[in-house]
């Protein structure tokens, strides 16, 4: 059995057009050895979970920086763990003001990474938090 | 999973045929990953697959593969046709990482249950797909699909596996990519059963097509009577503009026409000759596994080490680890 690398999605859900940050963190998952699927902008929650479904990734990272973090990474959240993939770990990026960081975390979010974080930062966080599949 | 690889493959094989799509992606995960639940649930859906129609998408990056894919998916579905596709780009041969991004041209199938998309990383394997594509299609196949879609990785010239992995294989052309000694090239040209100029929109698409159809075209009189002499094919030239959908419902129709035409001929070869790969392939990686086992670590290493040192080529050392195979055989009888 051969290990697979632990594979990621990066999808930015909602209507703000800023998509730099998604794909520099992408490319640098990549960088870092993970395989990374990217969407592309504008993804309805439906979409991202359709994907981390069909994809079977171990990650999902959400990149947001419309500001309509509250609305849309519960209901991700709450269709991955509908659609059963409670064991995905999902990570939000983007400006996500400080008081919001707790009612994101209890609606599922693993970590919440704002301006200035590295991705290396990031990589070992995935590493030491994901369950790469075992099929 | 604790569970034992048999009961589990039999329980996501089943699930998946059934039509629960995270079993299928469950499954395909394994296929991917070579583990024993992936062999298992193989042998329960291989005998089960082959009412599908396989496609191969091939072509330079940027020729715009992806969107045609996603073009294809929406005329598909129109017709009322369920799709999957494997979707290849490659990995870093440095940290094996890769960038997966041929979803973002195939977005608005999240609510349809008749598509599902999976990309994979090529993992090193050359050829244009992944080492596990057409396992992962003849899951999809055996999962009910009709249209199974294998989109490679930007190719260059010469990446034709897909034409082992496919039924029929489409190969894309950007407009203005070459002149006419391009089109007359060996390689990836040859195994197209379509070949589609794709941006037609754009000038010079019409003169590109024109250019591959006087090219493509086999010479009028050759000794066709001769079975020993491979006839070169004779693919259909198409000018689509993916983006916008002309000239897809016409390239569906191309496909369908080559799938009918070629369910004695072409396609019963293509199948052969996949078979044949496939068979090779699983032979490679047992008779590899044999020579990995304990026992026969120790005289493989030895073998390896030797080569590396020049004291014995490779062909020898091949024989004789062979032949080290051969007595271990007899000693077990």
């Amino acid at each position: 059995m051969t290990d697979r690398p632990l594979k990621v999605l990066i999808a930015k859900p909602g209507l703000d057009g800023h998509d730099r940050g998604a794909k520099v963190l992408a490319r640098g998952l990549r960088d870092e050895g993970f395989e990374v699927v990217y969407t592309g902008l504008r993804q309805t929650p439906e979409m991202i979970v359709t994907a981390a479904l069909q994809e079977d990734v171990d990650v999902v990272g959400l990149s947001i920086l419309s500001g309509a973090h509250m609305t849309l990474v519960p209901r991700v959240c709450t269709q991955l763990r509908e659609r059963g993939l409670d064991d995905v770990l999902v990570t939000v990026g983007g400006i996500i003001p400080d008081d919001d960081v707790e009612p994101l975390r209890a609606a599922g979010v693993a970590s919440v990474f704002g301006p200035g974080t590295t991705i290396r930062e990031v990589a070992d966080f995935i590493r030491a938090n994901a369950t790469p599949r075992a099929e | 999973m604790t569970q034992d690889p048999a009961e589990r493959a039999t329980a996501l094989a089943d699930a998946a045929r059934a039509g629960d799509r995270r079993s299928l992606a469950r499954l395909l995960t394994a296929v991917e990953n070579h583990t024993a639940v992936a062999e298992h649930a193989l042998r329960r859906l291989y005998p089960l697959a082959g009412a599908a129609h396989l496609v191969g998408i091939t072509g330079p990056p940027g020729a715009g593969k992806s969107t045609l894919v996603a073009a294809l998916i929406a005329e598909l579905r129109k017709a009322g046709r369920s799709v999957a596709v494997v979707a290849v780009d490659p990995s870093s041969p440095i940290t094996g990482g890769a960038l997966l991004g041929d979803r973002v041209r195939m977005q608005s199938y999240a609510s349809d249950d008749g598509v599902f998309i999976r990309s994979m990383a090529a993992r090193g394997h050359a050829g244009g797909l992944a080492s596990t594509s057409a396992a992962a299609a003849a899951v999809f196949d055996a999962s009910g699909f009709d249209v199974v879609l294998l989109e490679t990785v930007g190719t260059g010239q010469s990446e034709v596996e897909v034409a082992a992995a496919a039924d029929t294989t489409v190969v894309l052309e950007a407009p203005e990519m070459g002149d006419e000694v391009q089109a007359i090239k060996a390689g990836l040209l040859e195994v197209a059963d379509i070949v589609v100029v794709n941006k037609g929109d754009r000038p010079g698409a019409q003169r590109t097509a024109a250019q591959l159809r006087a090219m493509l075209m086999p010479p009028a009189t050759r000794e066709v009577d001769d079975p020993s002499r491979p006839l070169p094919k004779r693919p259909e030239v198409l000018v689509t503009t993916a983006a916008t959908g002309d000239g897809v419902p016409e390239l569906l129709a191309a496909l369908d026409r080559h799938r009918a035409h070629g369910v004695d001929g072409a396609t019963r070869a293509a199948r052969r000759n996949r078979a044949g790969s496939q068979v090779r392939a699983v032979l490679i990686e047992r008779l590899w596994d044999r020579l990995a086992a304990p026992g026969m670590a120790g005289a493989t290493d030895e073998a390896i080490d030797a080569v590396a040192g020049h004291e014995l080529d490779p062909y020898a050392a091949a024989d004789r680890l062979l032949a080290a195979l051969g007595t271990a055989d007899e000693e077990r009888r």
